[in-house]
């Protein structure tokens, strides 16, 4: 009895039991099926066209080539639709995070009339998915003639009802005495949200910013809706164009295309992934 | 997007004490402080969220193009909906999709997590962040290489499957595994972000509670049915719910891979707002539609809120 519990307790190298080579298979098992699908366009990405139509399919090139990038780029204004990704997805991250965190700020930390009213309002507007209100924002933002326009893309995404009430959550928790000090210095509420709040709730900014940055980075549907000019689509838009209702599919080119539109999410997942995989399973964040 | 909105903290406010540096009485310079920190996110989200909610409100209840007169139909949207065969099928494809994504992500999440939350498992940390990976793929680049992989001719994975005797044909122009397939597609891209919600929950599970069942000589399946499972019991609820809440909004993998086809059988709620909403500008379907699709997200997250505060009462008492 004492021997067994002094076994379970004693910690061992993990390769000595062979139960952690049975998890170690099954979790390397799990890997491959999720990697195929990754593995696959980087790979077909530099097949040429003969071996992409070859039967047998084969997993690895014979030959390496760079011509399926050489296609996308002629058949689609690739470098612009690279340009616009970054413009979209990056200022709906900035003008988000800024805007939120204004708000996030007075809903936390300024005691004023009507807050706990605003709360729920923007609590329950969490609730209304973008789909919902799709047919009748787009007659709005037609309206404003801003159709093919990053206004269009940007504007309407530009605060967010999560990242308000993400960022308050993460606020209300940094210690009041800090912002009290610089109050009795005589700061401005603003100053304050700036010098105080802001630099303390960076890692909560960041993680709001990477998540921000994927989702519209990835969105199919929204610069679907908003852009009808090849030259204002997305990456992730421009590349449903390829398909085209032929039915043949250029899949060489299709995954060189699709091989850049992760390229960029996929670095910054690398740099941040330790601190962005910790906060979503903290905050629940979706 | 949504969250874990039963969560909500009471509002935390300081004792109004000495040390307070705000005199009393200028509630209203408050108030209009608050309002220009507020300014910005207020215009956005009643200009581009709940106005467009209302307009659609009344345009569920309007004849409409989009253009020219509207007509007043009263609830006439609402009926043809639950008539026209074709978004009957759209809805009940919208359920269908639930009921196979929902199951099959959570079971998948719950299993991989059992695997990667456990202490005696080698290089966890990099093996969770390689299965967390297809979590920043887009659903239509995933939706791209999937429909590679099981192409009928030049397909990997349809020529590995066939050489274990599987024969799979085409499956995107099958009008009963094209469903399944748009699903395997959602379930590979969003497993990984329940796998993290799974694993965080099974962390908080004291590892005493597991020594006290080994010791009373439960074996492997008892300790996950008797201490995994009952403690697991609000994370998993609320991963289903996530889950539910994200399968009606399937869109972007049918919209590349079926365009809602073979035979109407992958077209749901959302690709039928998009064809009605703008390629046929019927507005006061499209309105109806985006109606019930917000009626069932907001049961189902008012269900998770329900939920949410009973767990904090609990927690409390």
């Amino acid at each position: 009895m004492t021997a067994a519990l002094a076994r379970t307790l004693r910690p061992r190298h993990p390769w000595a039991r062979p139960s952690s080579w049975i998890l170690f298979v099954l979790a390397l098992i799990g890997v491959a099926v999720v990697v195929l699908p990754i593995l696959i366009i980087v790979l077909t990405a530099f097949k040429p066209t003969a071996e992409v139509n070859a039967f047998p399919p084969s997993l690895l090139p014979k030959a390496w080539t760079l011509d399926n990038f050489a296609v996308i780029f002629q058949q689609l204004p690739f470098a612009r639709l690279i340009l616009n990704s970054f413009v979209f997805a990056g200022g709906v991250t900035l003008l988000a995070l800024l805007f939120d965190s204004l708000a996030a700020y007075a809903l936390a930390r300024i005691d004023f009339t009507g807050s706990r009213l605003l709360l729920v309002l923007i609590i329950a507007s969490l609730m209304i998915p973008f789909q919902a209100t799709l047919v009748p924002l787009y007659q709005l933002v037609a309206g404003f003639g801003w159709v093919n326009s990053f206004a269009a893309l940007i504007i309407p995404r530009a605060a967010d009802a999560f990242g308000i009430f993400f960022l308050r959550q993460f606020f209300l928790a940094l210690p009041r005495d800090l912002d009290n000090a610089a109050r009795i210095d005589g700061a401005s509420e603003f100053r304050i949200f700036r010098s105080v709040i802001l630099p303390n709730a960076l890692p909560a900014l960041l993680t709001l910013g990477v998540f921000t940055f994927v989702n519209n980075w990835n969105d199919l549907l929204w610069p679907l809706v908003f852009t009808n000019d090849q030259e204002m689509a997305t990456i992730t838009s421009g590349l449903t164009l390829l398909t085209g209702p032929s039915g043949i599919v250029p899949y060489g080119p299709l995954m060189a295309g699709a091989l850049i539109a992760l390229t960029p999410l996929a670095i910054l997942f690398v740099i941040v992934q330790r601190r962005f995989v910790a906060s979503i399973a903290t905050s629940g964040l979706k | 997007m949504t969250t874990q909105v039963g969560a909500v903290r009471r509002d935390y406010r300081a004792p109004r004490s000495l040390s307070d540096p705000r005199p009393l009485g200028r509630g209203l310079l408050r108030t209009l402080t608050a309002l220009c920190f507020l300014a910005p996110a207020l215009t956005i989200l009643i200009l581009f969220v709940a106005s467009p909610m209302l307009a659609a409100l009344r345009t569920s209840f309007f004849s409409s193009s989009g253009f020219g007169p509207e007509t007043f139909v009263g609830g006439a949207n609402y009926a043809r909906i639950f008539q026209d065969p074709l978004l009957v099928k759209a809805m009940g494809n919208t359920a269908i999709y639930a009921a196979l994504f929902t199951p099959v992500a959570v079971v998948v999440a719950l299993l991989v997590a059992l695997v990667v939350a456990d202490e005696r498992l080698p290089f966890r940390g990099l093996l969770r962040s390689a299965l967390f990976l297809p979590f920043i793929v887009s659903l239509a680049v995933a939706a791209f290489a999937w429909g590679f992989l099981l192409d009928p001719q030049l397909g990997l994975l349809n020529y590995w499957l066939r050489g274990l005797g599987i024969r799979l044909g085409n499956v995107l122009q099958d009008p009963v595994l094209a469903m399944p397939t748009v699903v395997l597609v959602a379930v590979w891209k969003s497993f990984g972000f329940y796998m993290v919600v799974f694993v965080a929950g099974l962390q908080d599970i004291p590892r005493s509670l597991y020594e006290a069942a080994r010791v009373d000589g439960a074996g492997a399946l008892r300790r996950f049915r008797s201490v995994t499972l009952p403690l697991l019991n609000n994370t998993l609820t609320f991963v289903v719910i996530f889950a539910l809440i994200a399968a009606l909004q399937a869109f972007d993998q049918i919209y590349v891979l079926t365009q809602g086809g073979p035979l109407h059988a992958t077209d749901t709620v959302v690709t039928e707002i998009y064809q009605s909403g703008f390629k046929e500008l019927d507005l006061g379907i499209a309105s109806a539609l985006s109606y019930v699709l917000l009626g069932a997200t907001l049961l189902l997250s008012l269900i998770q809120f329900a939920l949410g505060s009973r767990r904090e009462k609990d927690l409390a008492s």
